[in-house]
């Protein structure tokens, strides 16, 4: 297998990488990870004349976390770099643990959450569990930066928000008062297999009242999808077994799945179904697990 | 019409340090790390299988952490360092985890081997004690068509308790 031919650029700042993708336009790509980039151009689907490389921008890198902010991922971590995290583990250990269902452990090696957002394959595993939690992504063009929320930033299969000149530098999920969040990707194996439905709940519980609810699903609609009315079954109620029940089948209703050879979309609204109320169960009961 | 200056970034020189040793090349910047190390510099214990980062038989570690190196351009590795399974030896003396593998039937037609032996040995590195589970999961992306995995775990957990004794 042959990688289609291309220049390589390797700009040093993040300005001159915007510079780069501005005068170049659709024939440039920005090159990460490359587990997608790559495996996409050897299969032909894709031949940019440029590959612009983000290897040189450090900054893109790490975690930390910055009070009254949040914890502030950069586009270029790794996922094995998230499972691990200490910030992660302690705050949000949902998204370590999303991290951690994917691919396996040379490929999450490589791969970066910035990648796997900006890729917008509807099967993502990131993006369910980062909405979930309100995150937002900072992205940088020539003419400055912006934040927008992750729930926004995706409009299609492999379509997000970002300018021809953008590029994505942070994720930033916000310090929050939720206190509970899960996300359960259904896949065909344990490792080295796509979801076929994942679902993420997070949770604001004040004793038994759910305050607030974020239920959001993957791999079952053309972009990460809001089960709005399963959340308001919730909100602003009680918990009982019943109400998550109803916001199960509600959710499952809500979604859109298609029929490809992972699974069926009948069987696609079912795992939304059970895996709706288990991660509402458990991001009630267990906290941010 | 204005005729588009040719580009002249098609080549690259790479360094990389190859099981410590300096090893400098110029190579199309299409050149997948694989490649470089198979036909360049004749590292041909690194295997070629899926090329799409599925089964895991390209596995090297770069600086020190298993990649799938058909995954990787050479040029973004430059600079680093690789460690293959030519580079495990030392002094003429197998690593214990191919001797393990050795001992326990590990091997059959072999093809999976190198990967699954250079996972396997990250994962003792960083974690010297896995259990069962952690060995599947370290080696969950080296495919192998022969063993059926048990001798395979068996091997690590072996390797692991020997490292220990
Ligand atoms: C064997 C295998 C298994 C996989 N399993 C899974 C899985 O289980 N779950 C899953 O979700 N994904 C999976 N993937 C897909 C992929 O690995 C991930 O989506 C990964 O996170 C992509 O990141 P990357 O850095 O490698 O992206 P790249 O390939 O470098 O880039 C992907 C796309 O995003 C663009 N891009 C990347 N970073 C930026 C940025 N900062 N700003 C602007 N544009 C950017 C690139 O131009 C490109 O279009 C798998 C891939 C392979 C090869
Ligand atoms: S050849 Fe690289 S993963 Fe199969
Ligand atoms: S021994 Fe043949 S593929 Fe593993």
């Amino acid at each position: 297998m042959i990688v289609p031919e291309f220049d390589y650029l390797t700009p040093q700042t993040l300005n001159e990488a915007c510079a780069l993708l501005g005068e170049y336009g659709s024939r440039a790509k920005v090159l990460a990870g490359g587990s997608d980039l790559v495996v996409k151009m050897k299969n032909g689907l894709l031949k940019p004349d440029y590959i612009v490389s983000l290897k040189n921008l450090q900054d893109l890198k790490g975690i930390r976390y910055e009070a009254g902010t949040g914890v502030i991922i950069g586009a270029r971590t790794t996922h094995n770099r998230v499972v691990e995290n200490e910030i992660l583990r302690e705050r949000f250990p949902s998204v370590s643990a999303a991290a951690g269902t994917m691919a396996a452990y040379q490929v999450r090696n490589i791969g970066t959450i910035g990648g796997n957002l900006v890729n917008a394959v509807p099967s993502a595993d990131m993006p369910p569990i980062l909405i979930a939690l309100s995150a937002k992504a900072r992205i940088v063009g020539l003419s400055g930066e912006r934040l927008v929320d992750l729930e926004e930033f995706f409009l299609g299969p492999g379509k997000t928000v970002l300018n021809q000149d953008e590029i994505l530098a942070e994720i930033i999920i916000p310090d929050q008062a939720t206190t509970g969040s899960s996300y359960i990707k259904f896949g065909l194996r344990r490792a080295g297999s796509l979801a076929v439905a994942g679902v993420a709940s997070s949770v604001m519980m004040d004793g038994e009242m759910a305050e607030d609810v974020r239920i959001v699903l993957g791999a079952v609609a053309p972009t990460p999808l809001r089960a709005r009315e399963a959340e308001a079954v919730l909100r602003g109620k009680k918990v009982s077994q019943e109400l998550i029940e109803q916001a199960g089948k509600i959710a499952a209703a809500e979604s859109k799945p298609i029929t490809d050879i992972r699974g069926s979309a009948e069987y696609r609204r079912h795992l939304v179904d059970v895996l709706t109320r288990r991660t509402l169960k458990t991001a009630i009961e267990k906290g941010h697990v | 019409m204005v005729t588009e200056a040719k580009p002249k970034t098609k080549r690259q020189i790479v360094t990389l340090t190859i099981n410590g040793d300096e090893h400098v090349s110029l190579v199309k910047v299409n050149t997948t790390l694989l490649d470089l190390l198979r036909e360049e510099f004749d590292y041909t214990g690194t295997k070629k299988g899926c090329e799409l980062g599925d089964c895991g038989a390209c596995t090297v570690l770069l600086d020190g952490e298993p990649v799938n190196s058909c995954l990787i351009l050479a040029v973004e590795a430059d600079g680093r360092s690789v460690t293959t399974i030519e580079g495990l030896e030392k002094n003429g003396k197998l690593d214990v985890v191919q001797e393990a593998f050795v001992n326990h039937g590990a091997i059959q037609c072999g093809y999976c081997s190198p990967g699954m032996i250079l996972s396997s040995r990250a994962l003792l590195n960083r974690n010297p004690s896995p259990t069962e589970r952690e060995v599947r999961d370290a080696i969950a992306g080296n495919l192998c068509r022969c063993t059926g995995y048990v001798k395979i775990v068996e091997a690590v957990l072996a390797a692991s308790a020997e490292s220990k004794a």
